[in-house]
């Protein structure tokens, strides 16, 4: 027996006014992990207290490439690979935005990976949420950069026996200033580290693990993405500050979760303007952080 | 819920309580809010939603302590919890073990 | 800068490379933001980006670079997005001839990307119109929402010459125009009957979406064959029901000519050289210098078929534009192709040469 009077409850969602309500039922199938991490995110916006008309959502294609499209703030649903550059157009073109690119393994690291490497190498003032379900969901399936090794794929049939990404390492190394990761299990630990990622400021970078129950659990006989939840209870482990060396994940093994990196690092404009200020002095005019919009 | 000791001070903790609310044409049947609620308040039903799938039901009423859990982990922003007073959760219980007694003393 | 863009993501590649070194020496004096970024599709993807910050953008680069930007430009197509994106044409195709003038991304300025899609394309012929045309390009980008190939080639871009900058109230610049509707009552691809839909600024409260799929007035994808008849329809149509306005050329002597020529660029210049050698010989030549190359000026080369003998069209290539003209002259006249490979420009006694043939 279910629940309720409707004259003392809401009707709707409270998450709801961050979401583009007119556009819900979402396409991602039952037991995608999309959702749990857009509700983690919104949550963290909500409990955040940041302006949210300056807030702009960037994502590429794919899966997770739809996030931007329901989200109720700025969106920008971009070209495949190319999410990150778009958003550096985005800060660079009117600073005072908090910029944050939301989308998938294959789109950021594989067709995107040159443009994430420069964006952590630059510290580049951006929020990347990268949800990763080690496959490309999307197009039905194809080996990504995070497939772990001995996965099947459609493009890999026997198997995957490519080594593939550590993204944490990837992005500490890099230069990114803000490093995590956590599963889309990890309800709390995610909304309060997108929380502390929002308050920093470089490149910062949150890996979250999500199942994909159409392809990557069903061509890997996982069952389906509650099965996949279940394993994420069982194998993750809580390691914050871990070295990132050794957090790549191996088939259906263990998963190290945590926030790993947490640095004051100067941002890409940080280092341009005190840097300019200090060769150009009086000459130089930076622009302000409202942009470069030009009117009377 | 299982502790692996007893709370020194569960005598001094308020439990809170809470109301689930279903968004039953929303929900993909994916039964994280089933597998993951800490009460154990719900179960999948066998209704059928629009879209064909069996939305979940409250079957603990009045057990709810509006944790929000299931709110945050539904993919689907299917499900929320409100707060609810001590009186109507009370009110749940009693009217469930009511009529669990009756269900018992049906025919046989 | 004279028409107020403010940021420029580009690459290094010769022989455009010039332009964002002097760019990134003058940017941090005017309230300007360069970024070397760290490929051609990285800076066109930041300029898609940057400019729905209401910031006027640009990018630069070369032929290889080009084809590189081309998903990006699509987008950009897509999105609406004004943006001007200068391509320094050399020897090609792959990497070619770095260092040396070519004219064979022509064709590639209006059919380089995927899909249907309508932009424009200008063509300075000197230092001066580098100048002045680039204003027109940011301006013709405002107006349209368009992004605009500004397709200098090599030459053109290593030449020294005399260039008259106006004072600034003399320079007719299009500012970005932002629409004065609130939120909630903005949609970002409604039209209301004009050709452009308005602008708004990432940040200023709208909560807009758009994307790079088919969408609908609220820019929400939609995947309909009737959604793409009316946003892709409607973006063919921006461009050619408004050609009239855009359209561009310069003509000398054209009435009564036995023989047109169609140039543009450096080979404009070289042209008007062997124009002079083919009236000395006696025939009667006209010359249309193409400004705007597309649109093209199908409508006018119409006109000009039925009285001329013949079209002689030299360009840096094997073989573009002379397409176009002879598309739109329907066989009423020939048009005849002097082409050049690359790496040098014409031999203006060629294009004598041709004319003459042509007028018999």
């Amino acid at each position: 027996m279910s629940t309720t009077s409707k004259t003392t409850v809401p009707e709707e969602h409270p998450i709801a006014p961050f979401l583009r309500m007119d556009r819900m039922p979402h396409i991602w199938c039952p037991t995608c992990g999309i959702g749990t991490i857009v509700k983690c995110f919104a949550t963290a916006l909500d409990e955040s207290d940041i302006d949210l008309d300056k807030t702009a959502i960037v994502s590429g294609i794919g899966c997770t490439g739809r996030v931007a499209g329901y989200m109720n703030l700025d969106a920008f649903h971009s070209t495949h690979g190319r999410a990150i550059p778009f958003a550096t157009g985005l800060k660079l073109g009117r600073p005072e935005l908090q910029v944050v690119v939301f989308s998938g393994d294959g789109d950021l690291s594989g067709i995107g990976g040159n443009h994430f490497i420069h964006a952590a190498r630059r510290n580049m003032d951006i929020l990347v949420i990268l949800v990763n379900n080690f496959i490309y969901g999307m197009t039905g399936g194809q080996n990504a950069p995070t497939t772990p090794l001995t996965a099947r794929s459609s493009t890999m049939p026997f198997g995957n026996y490519e080594r593939p990404f550590n993204l944490p390492h990837l992005a500490q190394s890099c230069g990114a200033s803000f490093v995590a990761r956590w599963t889309c299990l990890h309800i709390r630990r995610l909304t309060k580290c997108i929380r502390m990622a929002l308050r920093h400021k470089g490149f910062r970078f949150i890996e979250v693990i999500a199942p994909c129950s159409t392809l990557y659990a069903r061509l890997n006989r996982l069952g389906s993405g509650l099965d996949l939840m279940r394993f994420y209870h069982d194998e993750a482990e809580i390691r914050h500050g871990a070295d990132t060396r050794e957090v790549d994940i191996g088939f259906q093994d263990r998963i190290i979760c945590g926030n790993f990196v947490d640095e004051e690092r100067p941002t890409f404009l940080d280092m341009m303007h005190s840097h300019y200020e200090g060769v150009l002095g009086d000459r130089y005019m930076p622009m302000g952080p409202e942009g470069g919009w030009i009117h009377d | 819920m299982r502790y692996w000791r007893k709370p020194l001070d569960i005598d001094q903790v308020t439990v809170p309580h809470g109301r689930v609310v279903i968004i039953a044409d929303r929900c993909k049947g994916c039964g994280f809010c089933v597998e993951y609620c800490p009460k154990d308040v719900l179960v999948m039903s066998e209704d059928f939603n629009r879209k064909g799938y069996h939305p979940p039901e409250v079957v603990k009423d009045g057990e709810c302590v509006n944790c929000n859990l299931c709110e945050m982990i539904c993919p689907d922003f299917a499900i929320f919890c409100v707060a609810a007073d001590d009186e109507e959760a009370a009110a749940a219980i009693a009217a469930r073990s009511a009529s669990d007694e009756e269900g018992q003393g049906g025919p046989n | 800068m004279a028409a107020g863009c403010r940021f420029v993501a580009g690459y290094p590649i010769t022989p455009s490379t010039e332009v964002v070194e002097r760019i990134s020496q003058r940017f941090p004096m005017i309230g300007g933001t360069f970024i070397q970024m760290e490929d051609e599709l990285a800076s066109m993807a930041a300029v898609a980006g940057g400019a729905w910050t209401g910031t006027k953008c640009m990018t630069v680069t070369s032929g290889p670079g080009f084809s590189l930007m081309m998903e990006n430009i699509g987008l950009a197509t897509m999105m609406e997005t004004p943006c001007v994106v200068v391509n320094v044409q050399r020897g090609g195709p792959s990497t070619g001839l770095p260092t040396m003038v070519g004219q064979a991304d022509m064709m590639q300025a209006r059919w380089g990307s995927h899909g249907d899609y309508e932009l424009i394309a200008l063509c300075p012929q000197s230092p001066q119109e580098a100048f002045d045309l680039t204003i027109d390009a940011f301006n013709l980008s405002e107006t349209w929402r368009v992004p605009v190939m500004f397709m200098m080639d090599e030459c053109v871009g290593h030449m020294t010459e005399k260039v008259v900058i106006p004072p600034a109230d003399e320079i007719d610049v299009v500012p970005r125009v932002l629409s004065k509707k609130k939120p909630g009552e903005y949609l970002p691809y409604a039209v209301n009957g004009r050709p452009v839909p308005e602008f708004v600024r990432a940040g200023d409260g709208y909560r807009f979406h758009t994307t790079g799929l088919t969408h609908d007035e609220r820019g929400y994808p939609v995947m309909s064959a009737e959604c793409q008849e009316t946003n892709v329809h409607r973006l063919m149509d921006k461009i050619r029901l408004n050609a009239a306005d855009i359209i561009r050329i310069e003509e000398e002597d054209v009435e009564g000519a036995d023989v047109v020529v169609v140039a543009y660029g450096i080979t404009a210049r070289v042209a008007r050289m062997g124009i002079e050698l083919a009236r000395a010989e006696g025939v009667k030549v006209g010359f249309l210098r193409l400004i705007v190359v597309w649109p093209f000026p199908e409508e006018r080369i119409r006109e000009l078929a039925k009285k001329v003998k013949a079209f002689v069209v030299p360009e840096i290539n094997y073989g573009q534009m002379v397409l176009e003209v002879e598309r739109c002259a329907g066989g009423q006249a020939p048009a005849i192709l002097v082409p050049h490979g690359g790496g040098g420009v014409h031999d203006p006694a060629d294009i004598c040469q041709a004319i003459v043939e042509a007028a018999r």
